[in-house]
């Protein structure tokens, strides 16, 4: 049910693990539902240098994780908050109907990692 | 690449023997065996010498046996047959919470008909309580459907104990085998059962057949509407080929059934220590006790990680297993059958169901725990509730 891309992604899934000095951390989903997705950034002049995910979750959850984390990188967090999941979809050339909600996962961890940023900075 | 498959559970691969007997009923004895021709006359003598295999193998009069298309048909034509027949008596059903979809969604329908359905509880093995089932039975129960052997954790139901209980109050007894059967001795008389599901292809038959078993003097409604195939209870041109197929299985099933399960259970309970001793944090779900569970059988639930990631990665190296959480069929609900055993949901995520069968080695059960030690690690690594439970403060 998933195409190639996705599951290569899932299988050499990137930048996993969790970054010790990180400037912000989103962690966003719950175990009942089966899909928990926690990112951490490093941040510099506003810009995202590192990003890294743990997620308990399924194929896509891991797959969204890893894509969304490298899509990140290199964007001002400004640009980052813009990232919509239907992006993390089309880069991922598409998820099965009813994993997109993994995508949308991704979408809102990072959002909240970012605001964990913001919110330190005042 | 290696193809292990241990998913027996979903279906096994036709037995090259059941093939050959079936090959000529594909070509040159194509005849209807409704048919009163030669052509007609040599398919039903073939159908007839299955439905022998198949009465010898439970204990029953060939003319008990009907066939249908498989396990979900024989148990909505049970289930339903059943209702409709005998709804004047009363319309009350028993039935357990961890009944196959093919069963629990046949009472739903009913119940949006009028009738009502009692779903007994399990323990944390899968088991009812015969107490509970007999307080249960009320002046208007006409049936109680309980599975043999539970498709999930594998749990044998008492059914000899149920269908005595069923029959001290009147009450008819139909059980889904379709797990069962092949692998568990069968008698339907000794065994107290009324009606019973079988399918072809779970017992290295062919998919697409099965048998509705049902006792001589039980009054239940057709099914099939249409020609007067089986004796007029269920229409339909016969699968002759299929039938074949269903009957030698059968047969060959029970002849070496004591053999086949020696060498499953040596196999399956060498895979369950070793996953047992070398992962930790898992649930080995359904029946501790390896007699009251299928020979094939081992259901574990891995802390902290979810199903499907550990299907793919186990596929990706050659393994085909099944995962007990629903996340893949696109619903977030992991399996009724988990959290009615008292499995925590968010441990039910992460559930395989390993099912061994006969032509599963101690090689591939080896290789398959080395893979599933380095999936569950990897995926562990991965998860952010190891970490916080293993480190710092338990995920609750």
């Amino acid at each position: 049910m998933y195409n190639d891309k996705v599951r290569e992604v899932f299988a050499n899934p990137k930048n996993v693990g969790f970054i010790e000095d990180a400037d912000g951390v989103g962690k966003v989903g719950n175990p009942t539902c089966g899909d928990i997705m926690e990112i951490s950034l490093k941040i510099k002049d506003n810009v995202i240098v590192d990003a890294k995910f743990r997620t308990f979750g399924c194929a896509a959850a891991i797959a969204t994780s890893s894509t969304a984390t490298e899509m990140v990188k290199g964007m001002t967090v400004d640009q980052a908050l813009k990232l919509t999941n239907s992006q993390v979809v089309e880069e991922l050339e598409g998820l099965p109907p009813q994993k997109i909600h993994c995508s949308v996962l991704a979408e809102e961890a990072i959002k909240e990692a970012i605001n964990d940023y913001k919110s330190k900075q005042k | 690449m290696k193809s292990i498959y241990l998913d027996n559970s979903a279906t096994t691969y036709t037995d090259s023997e059941v093939l050959k007997e079936m090959l000529p009923y594909f070509g040159e004895i194509y005849g209807n065996a409704s048919s009163q021709h030669f052509f007609g006359r040599d398919a039903l003598k073939a159908v007839d010498r299955a439905r022998q295999q198949v009465a010898k193998a439970i204990g029953c009069n060939p003319n008990e046996i009907y066939f249908t298309s498989g396990g979900t048909e024989s148990d909505n034509w049970a289930i339903k047959g059943m209702a409709l027949a005998h709804q004047d008596k009363g319309k009350h059903i028993i039935t357990s919470c961890i009944e196959h979809p093919a069963v629990i969604k046949t009472c739903k329908a009913l119940e949006k008909q009028g009738f009502e359905v009692t779903y007994l509880k399990v323990d944390n093995e899968g088991f009812i309580s015969l107490d509970e089932l007999e307080e249960a039975i009320r002046k208007d129960t006409i049936l109680i459907s309980i599975m043999t052997a539970n498709n999930e954790v594998g749990t044998l139901q008492p059914i000899r104990q149920i269908g005595e209980i069923a029959h001290k109050h009147g009450v008819v007894f139909h059980t889904d085998a379709v797990q069962a059967v092949g692998n568990v001795p069968i008698n339907v008389v000794e065994d107290n059962i009324d009606m019973l599901s079988m399918s072809g292809h779970k017992f290295y038959g062919p998919k697409g057949v099965g048998v509705l078993y049902k006792r001589n003097g039980l009054r239940i409604g057709r099914f099939m509407d249409g020609g007067e195939q089986e004796r007029n209870m269920r229409a339909s041109t016969i699968n002759t080929p299929a039938i074949v197929g269903l009957g030698k299985a059968i047969e060959m099933a029970v002849e070496n059934m004591q053999k086949n399960n020696e060498h499953i259970r040596q196999v399956r309970d060498y895979f369950v220590k070793e996953v047992q001793s070398r992962i930790s944090d898992i649930y080995f779900n359904g029946p501790k006790d390896m007699s009251k569970r299928l020979s094939g059988n081992a259901n574990f639930s891995f802390e902290f990680i979810e199903g499907e990631s550990i299907l793919m990665l186990l596929d990706m190296a050659g393994i085909a297993v099944s995962s007990g959480s629903a996340c893949s069929s696109g619903s977030l609900e992991p399996s009724y059958v988990l959290l009615s055993i008292g499995v925590p949901i968010e441990v039910a995520h992460g559930t395989i169901r390993f099912s061994f069968g006969k032509s599963n080695t101690m090689e591939e059960a080896k290789y398959t725990v080395e893979k599933l030690v380095e999936t569950v690690n990897r995926l562990r690594e991965m998860s952010p509730l190891f970490k916080t439970v293993k480190g710092e403060e338990k995920y609750v």
